[in-house]
């Protein structure tokens, strides 16, 4: 079913009996084109762009608990494309400009909101940082704005612009950056993947990937084994361990970071703020909810809940900038599992064994590469080979001194 | 919140310590092949259950401790010193 307008006036007068489910719960076939291990929002969208894309249905996407359940269900929300090194540059601005046509293109209401990412800078050398990366950005086609303080107080008032250790010099503006629905992306990815033939596989664990003559030709499940010509690994969080099960060892580390939403209040902040040095960004969802996070908790973990010196430290960054937020009440907080590679910057690429395919290594930037990650994946498993924009992100990068490290801190996961 | 036992001063909270990463991995030898090097520097096995590694006691006194610690329940199982060599469980934590 499509969803419009009409749709909607004539499930109203019906009593809303009549909307179909989103996707099917099919049975596992014995046998795919290509399986997709891994139903978050990067699967999901490897599947739709296999299938849009490249025609390739006979698809399966395999979860091991339900589809959206992981890291797209436990983001800020977040999207931008204000990276400075060209293989991220133009990878992420694929994603923003995916990101615009997003919804008309699988039909689903994604809440896409532009409503602009400012970076907060404090001091003329973070100036200059900043004014550095925007000029990267503008050669590369991406709009970036150095807003000055007298702008940032019409955009952002209730910041704390005379903090006596950080005083607001102004802010770095990327105004297509916003937010979006994250359960909608995986439930939208999901409906317009299942509606093209793609099968959704839920509560369906892969325990093992059978490989035979340095080839992979299916995955062991809880529901048995499914055989497949071509086999994608989407699974960041876990990767290591499900790389594991290829023999495939990866430059990556499992850690936690958390993200915090208060109560519903009126309007406060109606853009994107981050705030750097203090380790602290902020939006404001359209339900009133303050959404905010800071950094990781800096120690390898796989348990999706993170501890209070962290939560601590990002209230600290809060009430450092945004003091009016003080006696606003927080409502939940999550955690979440990120890959994080020893550069800062993804894998979407072969693996060294042959049909065989791996995305991960998100760091804690993944959701804002969701389509483009989807879309790029696809390309790679449909032609076994990278596109131009994912050629850069292989693991080989790190054997031939090709890292791409954003942030310039070297191979520690845990600071990057 | 962990409570990490030092050795040194004794059990305090983690917010005096630095995390520095696993504590299995050892420098090789300067001769060592490039592969060795490459997988000295970037490749961990980032376990999903007990994890060897470091902590340096940032506010305290400054040594680096050696702690194995679950990445699942978080919870410690021993602290020791650098060289010592600390027992790691079979099994999943007792919690």
């Amino acid at each position: 079913m499509r969803y419009s307008a009409l749709s909607i006036l004539k499930q109203g007068l019906t009593g809303h009996k009549g909307w179909p489910r989103m996707w099917r719960d099919p049975v596992p076939k014995d046998h795919y084109d290509v399986i997709i291990i891994g139903g978050g929002g990067h699967g999901l969208a490897t599947a739709y762009y296999l299938a849009r894309e490249h025609g390739i249905t006979n698809v399966a996407v395999i979860e091991k608990g339900w589809i959206g359940g992981g890291n797209v269900g436990r983001n800020t929300t977040i999207v931008r494309s204000n990276y400075m090194l060209p293989p991220n540059t133009h990878f992420y601005e694929k994603s923003m400009k995916l990101w615009e046509g997003l919804e008309q293109d699988f039909n689903f209401n994604a809440m896409v909101s532009q409503r602009g990412v400012i970076n907060l800078f404090h001091s003329d050398p973070q100036r200059d940082a900043f004014a550095r990366r925007g000029n990267a950005m503008r050669l590369a086609g991406i709009d970036a704005e150095l807003v000055d303080p007298a702008q940032l107080k019409a955009l952002v008032p209730v910041l704390d612009f005379d903090n006596a250790r950080f005083p607001i010099r102004g802010g770095l503006m990327q105004r297509r950056g916003g937010t979006v629905r994250h359960d909608a992306v995986a439930w939208g990815y999901a409906r317009g993947a299942d509606s093209r033939g793609v099968d959704i596989l839920q509560n369906c664990e892969v325990k093992d990937i059978r490989i035979e003559g340095g080839r992979a030709i299916g995955v062991e499940t809880l529901k048995g084994f499914i055989g497949a010509n071509k086999v994608g690994m989407a699974v960041a969080g876990h990767t290591s361990a499900v790389a594991k099960m290829a023999g495939i060892e990866l430059p990556v580390e499992s850690h936690v970071l958390q993200a915090f939403v208060s109560e519903g209040i009126k309007p406060l902040i109606d853009t994107v703020v981050t705030f750097g040095a203090g380790h602290f960004y902020i939006s404001q969802s359209d339900k009133g909810g303050l959404v905010f996070g800071g950094d990781l908790d800096g120690y390898n973990s796989y348990a999706q809940r993170g501890n209070m010196p962290m939560m601590e430290h990002v209230m600290a960054g809060g009430m450092a900038i945004m003091p009016a937020i003080g006696r606003v009440r927080m409502l939940r907080h999550w955690g979440g599992i990120m890959d994080m590679s020893f550069d800062g910057s993804p894998f979407i690429c072969k693996t060294g064994i042959d049909s065989l395919y791996l995305n991960g290594g998100w760091c804690y930037g993944g959701f804002k590469a969701t389509p483009a990650s989807g879309w790029c994946f696809a390309h790679t498993i449909a032609k076994d080979a990278p596109h131009e924009l994912n050629a850069a992100f292989t693991i080989e990068r790190f054997r031939e001194g090709r890292m791409i490290d954003e942030k310039g801190v070297g191979p520690n996961p845990w600071v990057q | 919140m962990h409570q990490i036992d030092c050795p040194w001063c004794g059990v305090r909270d983690e917010t005096e310590f630095q995390y520095q990463g696993d504590a299995t991995v050892i420098r090789p030898a300067p001769d060592a092949s490039e592969e060795t090097f490459f997988k000295y520097v970037y490749v961990r096995d980032n376990p999903k259950g007990w994890h060897t590694e470091w902590w340096h006691h940032l506010g305290g006194c400054r040594q680096w401790v050696k702690v194995v610690r679950h990445t699942v329940s978080h919870e410690i199982h021993a602290t020791g010193r650098a060289q010592d060599k600390l027992p790691v469980p079979d099994e999943g934590p007792k919690s």
